[in-house]
């Protein structure tokens, strides 16, 4: 149950602070997203930017990026997927405690990017883990990471804690863990897990381009 | 820095038994290359190395090149015997070349680097065939940079390098079987999902739509 905004400013305004468990629960969640330290390719080095003095993620608390999956919040996919790479990469994300997020950033980690046709490529991470948030630009600027970060941060705030849309978390009977492909003789197996990345609809070929 | 031609004549000199061919570059670049007999390559990569004029200490790149089987038509003058006289007669023949995997070396000399450079010195090898005769000497022992590339070669194209010290797949899993940089690798079908499909892609995308309709 929120409170109603006008109500919430005029109690702020007599020295009353009105909240509910939920805002404040998230508010606390939101301002303390600690990032998995591991970058895939060239956008690692755009994330490293991010984190350093120029444009300073600790400002969203953010700064400390964890060495181990078990003590991350946030994973920041920053570059290619090889098809090699992506059963570690699944794994780790696997290792992490719950809550956990995903952004993809890159246009490789959204799609494959330039190297989509590669035969070492994955066309992209929301294959095989859920995605909270997509970032294209190759790589994309600081500002854009930071950018995504704040979506993500909007994302986490708008979470109830309690019905269907609540996080994972919260849910006892949610799935955390993924399946993890396995490197088979021609491709990874299974290509695309299908309880993550439903075939989109409009999966025509295109039929007006090229 | 010495031409092809030069190389070549100072390695018939030391080692007249070894079998080196010049492969002649018609293009502007005139980049003629060395043909390396395989049961000769390692001496005569040592030779190049180790000589005190050429002194082609240092190997910058290594690759591989696939040549698949092609089809030649040619025509051929015949003599043929019509209306009991001897006619030059053309026919048109089909012959198929075998194919084979080649791997290509780029040398340089550290030593003599203040000399005017013309290009790297490329050296070239060749397979038997592309099926099962794909051994080729390493020439890791000799330039030791070329460890990774080689490895990068026999995961790309299947060249199996003999005395190499480590000839495991690099970009690709061990379990994985085909040699994706060969002419006729043909990728696994998951174009199920092309929003932007175009040319080639747009091929595979079509095929995959009337694979899984069929």
């Amino acid at each position: 149950m929120a409170v109603e905004p006008d109500l919430k400013i005029e109690l702020g305004k007599q020295g009353v602070f009105v909240t509910t468990v939920s805002e404040i629960y998230n508010w606390g969640r939101k301002n303390s997203v600690w990032p998995m330290q591991f970058g895939l390719a060239c956008c690692a080095i755009e994330m490293i930017a991010t984190t350093m003095a120029r444009y300073d993620l600790a400002r969203f608390g953010a700064e400390v990026f964890r060495p181990s999956p078990r003590q991350a919040d946030l994973m920041i996919i920053s570059g290619t997927i090889t098809k090699k790479m992506a059963p570690q990469v699944v794994r780790l994300y696997n290792q992490m405690a719950e809550p956990k997020y995903v952004i993809a950033m890159g246009a490789c980690a959204i799609s494959g990017g330039p190297f989509k046709q590669g035969y070492n490529v994955l066309k992209g991470i929301d294959r095989y883990i859920p995605v909270d948030v997509h970032i294209p630009g190759c790589p994309p600027r600081p500002e854009a990471l930071i950018h995504a970060f704040m979506t993500l941060q909007a994302k986490i705030d708008a979470q109830p804690l309690t019905g269907s849309e609540r996080p994972r978390h919260l849910d006892a009977e949610a799935q955390g863990l993924f399946p993890i492909p396995e490197q088979s003789a021609h491709d990874l197996e299974p290509p695309v897990n299908r309880l993550v990345w439903p075939l989109p609809a409009s999966s025509k070929p295109a039929e007006n381009c090229g | 820095m010495k031409t092809a031609e030069e190389i070549l004549a100072a390695i018939k000199l030391a080692l007249p038994e070894a079998g080196v061919e010049l492969v002649l570059n018609p293009s502007p670049s005139a980049q003629h290359s060395l043909r390396l007999d395989p049961a000769h390559a390692v001496a005569v990569a040592s030779f190049l190395r180790d000589d005190a004029e050429l002194a082609l200490d240092y190997c910058s790149n290594a690759t591989g090149v696939d040549w698949p089987s092609k089809e030649v038509t040619e025509k051929v003058k015949v003599t043929k015997v019509v209306d009991g006289a001897d006619t030059a007669v053309e026919e048109t023949v089909k012959r198929v070349e075998p194919g084979y995997l080649e791997a290509v070396y780029h040398l340089f000399s550290m030593k003599h680097a203040h000399r005017e450079i013309a290009g790297p010195v490329v050296l070239r090898m060749r397979t038997i065939n592309r099926t099962d005769q794909v051994e080729l000497p390493s020439l890791t022992p000799v330039w030791r940079s070329a460890e990774f590339q080689e490895r990068e070669i026999f995961d790309l194209f299947g060249i199996e390098f003999t005395g190499h010290p480590d000839l495991r797949r690099i970009l690709m899993w061990d379990g994985f079987e085909d040699h994706p940089m060969r002419r006729d690798y043909v990728d696994p079908d998951d174009y199920e999902y092309e929003p932007t499909a175009h040319d080639e892609v747009l091929k595979r995308t079509a095929e995959h739509k009337a694979g899984v309709v069929a």
